[in-house]
């Protein structure tokens, strides 16, 4: 499915999380909260796609891809009518503040919190799809549909599940990212190059490759940051991205 | 033959304006609803004729715009050299663009041409020569053209070339054996390929032909404002629009990206002066989503079953 307007989604939990941080919630919970509704906005989505599209075979080509990068756009036009183009940020006990680790290297405690937790989040997830019968049902749909309608399973279903997943967990990457640093409504755009890169430079598919491709361009990003200056950083990702689909198409560990 | 008459009239109207319209706005909106039926038609090009979606519009126009600036600065070319320059650095862009990405099937060209769009963004951010972030003020040339006495009047001339030049190499590709191509591979590459289509040959040439049009119409967009910077070049509006425009109009005959330029480029323009600009790009997202969802084939495809009554199912 061509779902560019998943970082748009991601930015939307983490104005999501901020709304409700005014209301006086820790941002983790308020993610952790946002997820289930999150899951519910993906299924109906995902089910209005189906009915529009995917039952009436109009989704290949350009249209599908025209929809969510209309979604996309409608998201963040709406994100700067409702909260501006300013940057917000939020406030809790573990941001703004670090521990020492050895000496005088000293971490943002806001950095551990959201590291952990998007550690935890992975794990689970690629438990999830390795181990449950509808994970390995979510791997199958993305491979052959027509084989998993024949072992009698319902595709619609899975991948309306499986798009229901992703949406939920932007929430809560969401609150993650507010937490890690401010955040505007046009980052949307940064983040479908990072999120395609990892998932290019990991091989689609791969859920132990998009960790050591995110943790890749993570350092590569921090590099170029120290090193030749903050102006540069956004074009990293995008140039990672490029050398590997001109490289080599199927990632690090595609198959 | 029609067409050509068409076309000449238009031509004939746009020189002719100074002499009866004196209304200012009429040129500057005017010249951007121009820039947008030469974007939308370049888009439709690639993604309507070959379905290959180019989200990095963006990118093409302000190659475009940029190459004629550097040039503009450096040995003050004049306008007609500018327009060919951008067009030809916009249509090398998008040869390498295609080169790297148009082997493989599927999405990977869309999300390269948005990669294409964010790292030359930074580039030129980072290019203090011609004015870097900040951006850089430009001098319209002080001695007017022909018979002209008013600057903007003579871009929206030049504009109205372009633009029909554009839509006659559209139609002249629709019409041809390149559109037969094209289209074949729209509907299914793989087949086509073996049919002897010769594809990466094709899909390479409409990515050039494509961003040479874009980079023809971003080169005058600077002199347009006298000014130029990053994030009012790359916009990313130009994307959406250069996309919605030929989807909501008809992306299967050339004159779909134009139906479309005219009535989204007229109701956007209509909504920046009475309501806000905020209002005038969310109008352009709900209106690409109403369409896709509810009339798929755009403009032309209303107008095919209600008028013509030849139903599609």
């Amino acid at each position: 499915m061509p779902h560019v307007a998943h970082p748009a989604f991601l930015v939307l939990g983490a104005y999501a999380t901020y709304a409700l941080v005014g209301l006086g919630m820790d941002p983790l919970l308020a993610g952790l909260l946002l997820m289930p509704v999150f899951f519910a906005f993906g299924i109906a989505v995902y089910q209005f796609y189906y009915l529009t599209f995917e039952r009436r075979g109009t989704d290949l080509g350009v249209r599908g891809i025209a929809f969510f990068f209309g979604i996309a756009f409608i998201v963040q036009v709406g994100l700067i009518l409702v909260f501006g183009v300013d940057q917000r940020m939020v406030e809790a006990s573990y941001i703004g503040t670090s521990i020492e680790v050895f000496g005088d290297v000293r971490i943002p405690q806001r950095m551990i919190v959201a590291f952990g937790v998007a550690l935890a989040l992975t794990i689970t997830l690629a438990l999830y799809l390795s181990r449950t019968f509808t994970g390995r049902a979510i791997k199958a749909v993305a491979q052959d549909e027509g084989a998993l309608r024949l072992m009698g399973a319902d595709p619609v279903r899975i991948k309306r599940w499986a798009f229901g997943i992703a949406t939920g967990t932007c929430a809560l990457a969401g609150a993650l990212l507010i937490i890690v640093g401010p955040v505007d409504p046009n980052l949307d755009r940064l983040y479908i190059g990072r999120t395609f890169c990892v998932v290019v430079l990991a091989g689609m598919g791969s859920m132990s490759g998009t960790l050591v491709a995110g943790l890749i361009l993570g350092v590569a990003e921090s590099l170029v940051l120290a090193s030749v200056g903050t102006a540069w950083a956004p074009a990293v990702a995008f140039g990672i991205l490029l050398a590997v689909l001109g490289v080599r198409p199927a990632g690090l560990f595609g198959r | 033959m029609k067409f050509l008459l068409g076309a000449l009239v238009l031509v004939g109207f746009a020189a002719a304006a100074p002499l009866f319209v004196h209304l200012e706005y009429f040129y500057f909106a005017g010249f951007v609803v121009l820039q947008f039926i030469v974007l939308a038609t370049a888009w439709n090009i690639l993604g309507g004729f070959a379905g290959y979606v180019n989200f990095g519009t963006g990118a093409f126009f302000a190659v475009g715009a940029y190459s004629a600036v550097a040039l503009y600065k450096a040995v003050q070319l004049p306008l007609g050299l500018q327009i060919l320059a951008g067009a030809a650095a916009a249509g090398l862009l998008g040869f390498l663009v295609g080169l790297l990405t148009l082997r493989l099937r599927g999405i990977f060209f869309s999300i390269a041409t948005i990669a294409i769009t964010i790292i030359l963004e930074t580039v030129v951010m980072n290019w203090h020569y011609v004015g870097g972030a900040k951006g850089l003020p430009i001098l319209r040339p002080t001695e007017m053209p022909l018979y002209f006495t008013n600057y903007t009047q003579w871009l929206f001339l030049v504009m109205t070339i372009i633009a029909v030049l554009a839509v006659a190499m559209a139609r002249y590709i629709q019409v041809g054996w390149i559109g037969r191509g094209l289209r074949a591979i729209r509907d299914n590459e793989g087949a086509a390929e073996c049919s002897g289509v010769p594809t990466l040959k094709l899909k390479l040439a409409a990515a050039s032909i494509s961003g040479a049009l874009m980079g023809a119409a971003g080169a005058p967009f600077a002199q347009y404002l006298s000014f130029i910077e990053p994030s009012s070049a790359f916009s990313l509006n130009y994307a959406v629009n250069a996309l919605a425009m030929p989807i909501i109009g008809g992306t299967a005959h050339w004159i779909g990206p134009v139906l479309g330029a005219i009535l989204l480029g007229t109701v956007q323009q209509v909504v920046t002066v009475t309501i806000s600009s905020e209002m005038n790009v969310l109008v352009v997202g709900v209106m690409l989503v109403v369409f896709v969802v509810g009339a798929p084939e755009g403009i032309l495809g209303l107008w095919k079953r209600y008028v013509l009554k030849k139903g599609t199912p």
